[in-house]
């Protein structure tokens, strides 16, 4: 009896230690060097030198434009992903299943190939959109300048306003109709039901995901690289990423890259404690059993015209980019009119079979895609089944280290590998693939974490003690019935971070050596290094990888959720 | 004079009729229940009053005021019908207060604002949410919440008030609480009910008539008595109240008889207008059953369970199940054993 209590209690510590030990060392030493380099100097705490580097001209700007950057993206994406949320919801809109599945396209597509393509249309001189209208019309002026505070804004909305509207979209449709229908029944039209019902219920849900969006915009690197830095225009990871490149890890560099990096933490921090704040307070039982379906507004003369509004909308966010990155990648020479002539395959078939550079990249994303998504899985759902179901003292610590990973934004972890993982401690990675690999585990945890903990929830603590009651050991417990269980959580970890890490920039973008580009690497530099038809081709390559992999994925989900 | 009036209303969802050619009159300040299983069409035919539905034949109007006409192509929004109406899940809105609740209906209506504190009041003190007016919603119980819901419908003092399984969220004690509160409510206002549930006990207490249907047609609407004790079909006497059938055929000589030997006794006798029907059904309650040794029928106890104030058996006769319930303090017999059985109240019904 005391031996067989013995063995349990150490099996149930050896997972909680290594559970401990993955996310101390993939994610707290990091960010704990991180905040090391930036608050301490010649062996004690010193703000003053802090103080001094967030009032330089340069640092104070880019932490400025962050915030800018971010409150006019998440403003813009607020209004336009709860707009399309209520239309595809509470009203009859035509094609409304069609438009709900195009709203969400923006999500699988990475923004800074968006970007790239939006530059390519509306740069200023050599945009193909700007200059039709100068040469057509004959203006002075492009009609509009994409390398612009507005145009930064504007792309990013387009890429970012899903996280509202799935969020919006959710909350409508969960809401108990007849909160509604008694609105209308005391007398209410359904305008005053809009605004006084329908708005102020499912604000907690605006705002969770404005705020979502608020965190990713203000730690995000692609759209601000290709259309700011041409103009001058930094955010904090941009100008992070600049100063560790151009003077490879001087000490200033360092200094000025962890105290930026302080500051990104702190207000991920902050936000998503407000985020929790705000569901927490507002989160109302609003969904109840039995229901019609809820009212549907007519929109009557506006059907249609606002349903051409929605096509013209995904016709000029998503197909136009997606449509000018593949026919640039066609083209022989960038600058070159859309023409039969002066399209071919030849760049495709060179990126794919002939140059060295981008066919590593392909290699290496997809390697290291595969190896992260696999380790991180099982990682995730070790850690997540000591959080969820284990009832072992010392747990507290782990929850804590749980949360790390969803407020440390990609480049923070960039930096913090780079601190960890360059021969200062004794193991040197830099320059390899290795270290890349370990940025990308930091970096997906949450997403595993999220995932497989979502799953084991689901997962009732009878049916453990079920199996333990048939006399199955815990392990076979675990391989039997917990396992099977949660392999939909697995999967869905696996793809949630195999697809997106295809087209990871701003982790790679700092830790890339010649060798060990990646895709997005690769897109980035040939276009700053003027290849733009090359990189226009390798885009359109990693689009192609992606929509497969994302309509393989929706196909496998759809059986699952049915069988 | 009939006061909500419902001709012919037909409903129809794709291929299926939800209600078939309905009529109703319910007199003004009457309660009227509408009773059947899920998907009986009570649920849409009271949204078709609301307005949450329109219908596709037939007419409703309330008074003078016509509502909804598929003939003249007329349809009145819910927002203009001024009823009052409760709902299964409570819907109070959760961002308001118990007070701001019951006031926007008021205010919706553009009421001088002295006029909406003193009708929300009044609607509060009513009842009995004039201490808790400041609070929360979200912070009452299931009764607090439907109570809420209860005010915001009496605030315009309807003349019509709809109900829709308002009581079927609660606990079982709390139901029966509330079911006399409503009914304080109509006598104090005199407003009409139509009270829409599955529950036949709580039809019975609060209705002056109740409608039972089935698959979108009515079967029977009558008084809680009646619908009770002269049932116009099977269907209404299985739905209302505990039941007993037994299948009966008829011998050579056109006598019924349950085994097909021996003739049931002349008492049981089927009325006159199915007196020809090869196949009957003879039904019974339980509790209108007495054990008597010249009784009509002879019965083996195959189960007897004590529940606390009555006794259940069930008997067994000719294979065919019968329940009986008597009080604890009559003597009855045991398991195994065989006696005879006298139906106080016997109906009849044609086929199986």
């Amino acid at each position: 009896m005391s031996a067989s209590r013995k063995s349990g209690f150490g099996a149930a510590h050896f997972i909680l230690g290594l559970s401990i030990a993955i996310l101390v060392i993939v994610v707290a030493v990091p960010v704990l060097l991180i905040f090391l380099n930036a608050f301490w100097a010649n062996g004690k705490f010193n703000l003053t030198d802090v103080v001094a580097v967030l009032s330089e001209q340069e640092t104070y700007q880019a932490l400025l434009n962050s915030v800018f950057i971010a409150s006019g993206t998440t403003i813009g994406s607020t209004i336009v992903g709860t707009f399309f949320a209520w239309l595809v919801t509470r009203t009859d809109l035509p094609f409304k299943k069609f438009m709900r599945g195009m709203f969400l396209v923006p999500f699988m597509l990475p923004s800074f190939i968006g970007a790239l393509a939006w530059k390519m249309l509306l740069s200023p001189r050599a945009g193909y959109i700007n200059r039709f209208f100068m040469d057509t019309f004959g203006l002075e002026e492009p009609v509009f300048n994409i390398y612009s505070y507005l145009g930064i804004m504007a792309v990013e909305v387009m890429y970012l306003f899903p996280f509202v509207f799935i969020q919006v979209c959710g909350a409508l449709e969960r809401m108990d109709p007849t909160l509604e229908e008694s609105a209308r029944i005391s007398g209410a039209g359904l305008f005053t039901i809009t605004r006084k019902i329908t708005i102020p219920l499912v604000l907690p849900s605006i705002l969770s995901g404005s705020l979502l969006i608020m965190l990713y915009s203000m730690a995000h690197f692609g759209t601000v690289a290709v259309l700011g830095i041409e103009n001058g225009i930094y955010n904090i990871p941009t100008l992070i990423y600049e100063r560790i490149h151009e003077s490879a890890g001087s000490f200033a560099s360092i200094r000025t890259g962890t105290v930026l990096a302080s500051v990104l933490v702190v207000s991920a921090a902050f936000i998503i404690w407000l985020q929790g704040k705000v569901l927490g307070r507002g989160r109302y039982q609003i969904i109840a059993g039995k229901s019609f379906r809820p009212v549907e507004l007519k929109l009557r003369a506006l059907r249609w015209p606002l349903l051409i509004f929605c096509l013209a909308y995904i016709g000029f966010t998503i197909v136009l980019p997606t449509v000018v990155i593949f026919l640039v990648g066609g083209l022989k020479t960038y600058g070159l009119p859309f023409t039969p002539e002066n399209l071919s395959l030849d760049n495709y078939k060179f990126i794919l079979f002939e140059y060295q550079i981008t066919k590593d990249a392909i290699f290496n994303s997809v390697t290291l895609g595969l190896s992260a998504a696999f380790i991180t899985m099982f990682a995730g759902v070790m850690i997540s089944y000591v959080i969820v179901k284990m009832k072992v003292r010392g747990k507290g610590i782990l929850e804590f280290l749980g949360m790390l990973p969803f407020s440390v934004p990609g480049s923070v972890i960039a930096l913090g590998v780079i601190l960890a993982w360059s021969g200062k401690y004794g193991v040197n990675l830099y320059n390899t693939v290795w270290i890349i690999l370990v940025a990308y585990i930091a970096r997906y945890m949450a997403f595993s974490l999220k995932a497989n903990s979502a799953a084991l929830e689901q997962v009732h603590d009878s049916l453990m003690e079920a199996a333990r009651a048939c006399g199955a050991t815990m392990w076979q417990t675990l391989r039997d019935i917990v396992l099977p269980l949660v392999r939909p959580g697995m999967l869905a970890a696996f793809f949630l971070i195999f697809l997106p890490s295809l087209r990871e920039l701003t982790v790679s973008i700092m830790l890339y050596a010649p060798t060990t580009r990646t895709v997005g690497v690769a897109i980035y530099t040939l276009n700053e290094d003027g290849e733009t038809v090359v990189s226009a081709a390798l885009a359109g390559v990693a689009l192609v990888l992606i929509i497969t992999g994302q309509t393989v994925i929706n196909r496998v989900s759809a059986r699952y959720q049915r069988g | 004079m009939s006061y909500v009036r419902l001709t012919n209303v037909t409903k129809q969802f794709g291929q299926v009729t939800a209600v078939n050619k309905l009529n109703l009159s319910i007199e003004k300040g009457e309660c009227f229940s509408m009773l059947g299983p899920s998907g009986c069409g009570k649920t849409t035919t009271l949204r078709m009053v609301a307005g949450f539905e329109d219908l596709d034949e037939g007419e409703i109007s309330v008074g003078e005021r016509l509502l909804s006409s598929s003939a003249k192509n007329f349809y009145l929004p819910p927002e203009k019908r001024d009823f009052g109406m409760v709902f299964q899940a409570f819907a109070v809105w959760p961002h308001l207060s118990v007070y701001e609740n019951v006031a926007f209906p008021l205010r919706i209506r553009k009421f001088p604002a002295s006029e909406v504190a003193s009708r929300a009041r009044e609607a509060l003190q009513a009842t009995n949410l004039l201490n808790v007016a400041q609070s929360s919603p979200e912070n009452l119980s299931g009764g607090g919440k439907q109570r809420v819901a209860l005010a915001r419908a009496l605030a315009i003092n309807p003349d019509v008030m709809l109900l829709d399984e308002p009581l079927s969220s609660l606990d079982p004690h709390l139901r029966e609480e509330m079911r006399f509160e409503i009914k304080d409510l109509q006598r104090r206002y005199g407003f009409s009910i139509i009270y829409v549930t599955h529950d036949q006990s709580e039809a019975m207490a609060l209705s002056d008539r109740i409608l039972v249907m089935k698959l979108g047609v009515v079967q029977q609407i009558d008084s809680p008595l009646n619908v009770y004790n002269k049932p116009a079909n099977k269907f209404v006497f299985s739905f209302i109240g505990l039941h007993n059938f037994l299948t009966a055929g008829r011998l050579s000589d056109g006598r019924p008889s349950l085994d097909g030997k021996t003739p049931l006794p002349a008492t049981l006798t089927p009325p006159e207008q199915i007196k020809d029907d090869p196949t009957l059904t003879l039904a019974s309650r339980p509790s209108e059953i007495d054990f008597n040794t010249r009784g009509h029928i002879a019965a083996t106890v195959t189960r007897k369970s004590f529940l606390g104030e009555i006794v259940d058996y069930q008997f067994s006769v000719h294979g065919q199940d019968l329940r009986v319930q008597k009080s604890r303090h009559t003597p009855g017999p045991e398991v195994g054993e065989t006696c005879g059985l006298l139906l106080l109240k016997p109906y009849w019904f044609s086929g199986d």
